[in-house]
């Protein structure tokens, strides 16, 4: 610990964001702009089923009848929808069999990275998919889970492998008509990744994709879709970066989870897009549609996020609870700095009997920064004895930064208890000034009481996560003292 | 759509089509009737207000400040507007006299919107306070209004202030000079009886100076039982290290449509205590909008809520904190009972100056029933970073074992029920400081609590106790 402790200290000291890098690799991709046959060429290149291309020429056409929501608490030039590139592949010259077969620029950008994938497979026991640039590259410990009858994969080899599950759970927790970048997604979405756990399977290891965007002007849009038969349960992890640039990124991504009678599904992100510059310029525009549904009594769904990248974020993982006594659980912390915006939440939607919902958000806005909770919690009529608490924080680092708490709570069952409070703070200059007089530096005396502050939603996270989402904390609070 | 007007009397005019566009073709063809009492000012502001109304309509339930609340049922009614003022003769004491023993008022009575004492339309006290119609005053203190007047309301935000500031005809003017404490409490009853569907904008200013005290109660009643649609807004200026305690108590019939908007306005180092107490009412909307613009100064902004069949209340509460070393505390409380139900919206605004500002919100609901619904937002937006914000909600019933532990002692459930909710209630009662007022409105809960106290009565402070008379009241609209 004392150890961790020092490496914190001396990457806050002296790091940026260090996943800036960009791989000189060959790319395949669409024109630019975007029209029914630029969605016809992602399709086509991706070889996909006439039903498919039937699914994405539906949402296209439905998302040319929306418009960009302007309900959040975000501020942004309008985005060129025609000036993106839609789809952006690593060229594959032939199938590959294997790691040692992965063009070696790419696996160096993972090393990079910190996902060394042969590594990982050997020692962690975490099963990964990357995506670079919306294209799954590889898959590692395919085979282990296989034993399991645990699927695996990207998100293509499943519309071409696993046409049936595809055909039946994509888009039945998030239609393609939800909202407006959801149906974007769904029209142009290009890969992703695509997980099923049989009946009682208990899966082995924790399985984990890592999302990262490459190339310039490119739109990433990828989709997840994660589903827990009867009495399964999966730990899911999600991690992405992107390289500096001066221009804005648009990411619009799907998660869907679906799980059945019994089942867990814990899902645990660390979101570090590249945020933009100290002076706003550049970073990921990043919106983001995640959404699970307890379908089956006794089944639940957990969501921790650590949101510390992107310029904008816009997301509100939900869930849906239809089954009687499952549970939903929403653990965030979201940092921002700088020029950041986020605008992050989570819904809970009680159908069913019993069920019982928790949010604990922790917000923590430095620099020019804002940062909003938004969120909802609903009980419908027959959803007796629903049971919800909702904590949501907010620490302020700096007197030109906001922080904002938007719930939005509705009740139409008299049996149900539902709890909502926040707080708005600053860290205090008692709390500051007792670590000071120990002889802790001021930045990492704050370091300190934000990870302290966090704690409670860090702990929920994996281990592989936790370690680095606490570092990520120190890194994006640099530079916000004072 | 027949595109005609049958113009019944002077300033009334039979609705034939859709609400928004009778307002307009009134607007347009009584101008003379509604400006009559105008300065240019006025008569300028007016016109400006109608456009913002006319641009935005009726608000409607897709607006993020009127989620919750629909006004359609209430705005598909054919209503006349524009009521002619009261005769001079209408004796005031037969219109209205306040029984809450030993409550000693000042009391300021509205009829359909006008200022009712037609007689002494406005008064000047020893003490330099001046009391009575705001139409009056346009003409005989117009700079005195013309600093206040529009400056607070938000005529942008809600397009029913701008509907207001359009087309109301009177109200309530009250000017406290600098350094009076006013020592009796004022109140102030706005009444509607119309034989036909009302829809009336009434419009109240009050000014205090700097280290001026005033106690202010609120009443709104009917008297019959047609249609009514009340939009009321009231303008509060509150000067240098003055004071102010407010109550708004609202006992309306299920027919009634109530839309009161306060915009409080208060300089440095004032104080504001408002208090809203809703017992019955078809639509209930409350808005308090309160804006801290001077340091420390400091805001309670209190509400009780207690609604049954197919009542509906929402309670808006906008503060503002501009300056620094401010303080707001809010708490509100609500049963729903029935079908009812209820909207709170909290929203704490902390600017980037306002530094060492302290905000609450607490808001506690209990439903009732399965039909009853509350939808609840308390939002926190925040600049500033030396603060101190929270705030809380809860939706829940009675605790089960607080009823068991009473029924054990002998006390039925139903009795048992009503203890537990007086004692909810009586957290926001407690806070009124009129020791009077308090110990009716507490009488008046457990009433309501008890199911005694539905209809709207004469009075909003004029239960139906045995041992208080009931206040008759008659008008003979044949004279007007």
């Amino acid at each position: 610990m004392e150890k961790d402790q020092n490496n914190i200290l001396e990457e806050v000291t002296n790091s940026d964001y260090k996943y800036g890098f960009y791989t000189d690799i060959e790319m395949d991709t669409a024109p630019v702009g975007l029209c029914e046959d630029t969605v016809r060429f992602i399709s086509a290149k991706k070889n996909e089923p006439e039903w498919m291309l039937e699914f994405r020429l539906k949402a296209y056409r439905h998302w040319l009848t929306l418009t960009e929501p302007t309900w959040a608490h975000l501020h942004h030039p309008p985005i060129q929808y025609q000036d993106i590139i839609f789809y952006a592949a690593p060229k594959r010259k032939k199938e590959l069999k294997s790691l040692d077969e992965v063009d070696p620029e790419l696996i160096e950008t993972f090393n990079k990275l910190g996902i060394s994938l042969d590594e990982q497979k050997k020692l962690s026991g975490v099963a990964v998919d990357a995506v670079i640039d919306s294209v799954s590259v590889k898959t590692t410990f395919s085979d282990t889970l296989s034993k399991y009858g645990v699927i695996f994969c990207s998100f293509s080899d499943a519309v071409q492998n696993h046409p049936d599950l595809v055909k039946q759970y994509m888009g039945s927790v998030v239609p393609s008509n939800d909202n407006f970048f959801a149906a974007l997604n769904s029209a142009v979405f290009s890969d992703g990744s695509f997980c099923y756990i049989p009946k009682g399977v208990r899966c082995p290891v924790e399985l984990s994709t890592y999302f990262r965007i490459n190339a310039a002007n490119t739109g990433q849009f990828e989709r997840t879709l994660i589903v827990a038969d009867e009495g399964a349960y999966v730990s899911y992890m999600e991690g992405c970066t992107a390289p500096m640039r001066d221009e804005n990124q648009l990411h619009a991504a799907i998660v869907e989870i679906v799980a059945m009678k019994d089942a867990e599904v814990k899902y645990s992100t660390v979101q570090n897009w590249y945020p933009g510059n100290k002076k706003g310029e550049g970073g990921i525009y990043n919106f983001v549609t995640k959404r699970g549904i307890c379908k089956g009594s006794h089944s639940k769904i957990s969501w921790t996020q650590v949101e510390t990248g992107s310029a904008i974020t816009w997301k509100y993982p939900s869930v849906v609870l239809m089954g009687d006594n499952s549970v939903g659980e929403f653990y965030s912390v979201a940092v921002t700095n700088n020029f950041q915006q986020a605008d992050t939440g989570s819904k809970m939607i009680h159908l069913g009997k019993n069920t019982k919902s928790t949010i604990i958000s922790k917000g923590i806005s430095a620099g020019q920064s804002n940062n909003s909770y938004r969120g909802l919690v609903k009980v419908i009529k027959r959803a007796e004895n629903a049971r919800n608490f909702s904590q949501c924080d907010s620490l302020l680092l700096g007197d030109k930064c906001g922080a904002h708490t938007y719930p939005y709570i509705k009740a139409e069952n008299h049996t149900s208890i539902i709890e909502h409070e926040a707080t708005t703070s600053k860290i205090s200059d008692d709390q500051l000034f007792y670590c000071k007089q120990r002889g802790i530096s001021s930045e990492s005396a704050i370091g300190l009481i934000v990870n302290g502050y966090a704690k409670e939603v860090l702990m929920h996270l994996p281990m592989e996560f936790a370690v680095e989402a606490q570092k990520l904390l120190a890194i994006s609070l640099e530079g916000s003292v004072g | 759509m027949p595109k005609q007007d049958v113009i019944m009397n002077v300033g009334i005019i039979q609705k034939t089509y859709d609400l928004q566009e009778y307002l307009k073709s009134v607007f347009d063809k009584m101008k003379h009737e509604i400006t009559k009492n105008d300065t240019a000012f006025i008569a300028e502001k007016r016109e400006k207000a109608f456009g913002l109304f006319n641009k935005a309509g009726f608000p409607h339930p897709a607006l993020e400040r009127w989620r919750g609340t629909d006004l359609s049922r209430a705005l598909n009614h054919e209503y006349s507007t524009l009521p002619e003022p009261p005769p001079a003769d209408l004796d005031i004491d037969k219109i209205f006299k306040c029984d809450v023993p030993h409550f000693e008022t000042l009391l300021v009575t509205q009829l359909n919107g006008w200022y009712a004492d037609r007689k002494n339309l406005i008064q000047v006290y020893p003490n330099g306070m001046i009391i009575g119609s705001l139409a009056e005053a346009f003409q005989k203190y117009p700079e005195l209004v013309e600093a206040h007047y529009g400056k607070y309301a938000d005529d942008k935000a809600e397009s029913l202030t701008a509907l207001n500031t359009a087309m109301s005809q009177d109200g309530i003017f009250i000017y406290i000079p600098d350094n009076v404490t006013v020592e009796q409490n004022i109140q102030m009853v706005n009444i509607t009886d119309f034989k036909q569907n009302l829809f009336l904008n009434t419009r109240n200013l009050v000014i205090l100076g700097e280290n001026s005290h005033l106690r202010l109660v609120q009443c709104d009643d009917s008297i019959n039982h047609d249609v009514t649609f009340i939009n009321t807004v009231t303008e509060v200026k509150i000067g240098r290290n003055s004071s102010l305690d407010h109550y708004k108590l609202q006992n309306k019939d299920d027919h009634t449509t109530l839309i009161n908007s306060m915009y409080f306005y208060q300089d440095e180092g004032s104080s504001l205590s408002t208090n809203a107490i809703s017992l019955n009412g078809g639509l209930i909307r409350n808005l308090s909008h309160v804006t801290l613009s001077g340091a420390h100064s400091s805001a309670d902004v209190y509400g009780l809520y207690l609604m049954d069949r197919h009542q509906h209340v929402d309670n808006q509460v906008y503060i503002n904190h501009v300056a620094p070393d401010c303080e707001s505390r809010e708490l509100f409380k609500g049963v729903l009972d029935d079908q009812a139900s209820g909207v709170f919206n909290g929203h704490i605004k902390v600017y980037r100056d306002a530094q060492r500002t302290n905000a609450f919100q607490t808001n506690k609901n209990i439903l009732l029933t399965d039909k009853a619904s509350i939808d609840t937002k308390p939002f926190l937006e925040i600049y500033a970073d030396d603060v101190k914000c929270s705030h809380g909600a809860t939706i829940g019933q009675l605790d089960a074992e607080a009823l068991f532990y009473i029924r054990s002692r002998g006390i039925s459930e139903s009795n048992a029920k009503i203890l537990l909710m007086y004692a909810f209630a009586a957290e926001v009662i407690n806070k009124i400081s009129i020791p009077e007022l308090r110990q009716r409105m507490d009488d008046m809960v457990k009433k309501r609590l008890r199911g005694e106290l539905s209809q709207c009565e004469q009075c909003v402070l004029n239960c139906s106790t045995q041992e208080h008379q009931k206040v008759s009241f008659v008008i003979d609209m044949s004279k007007i």
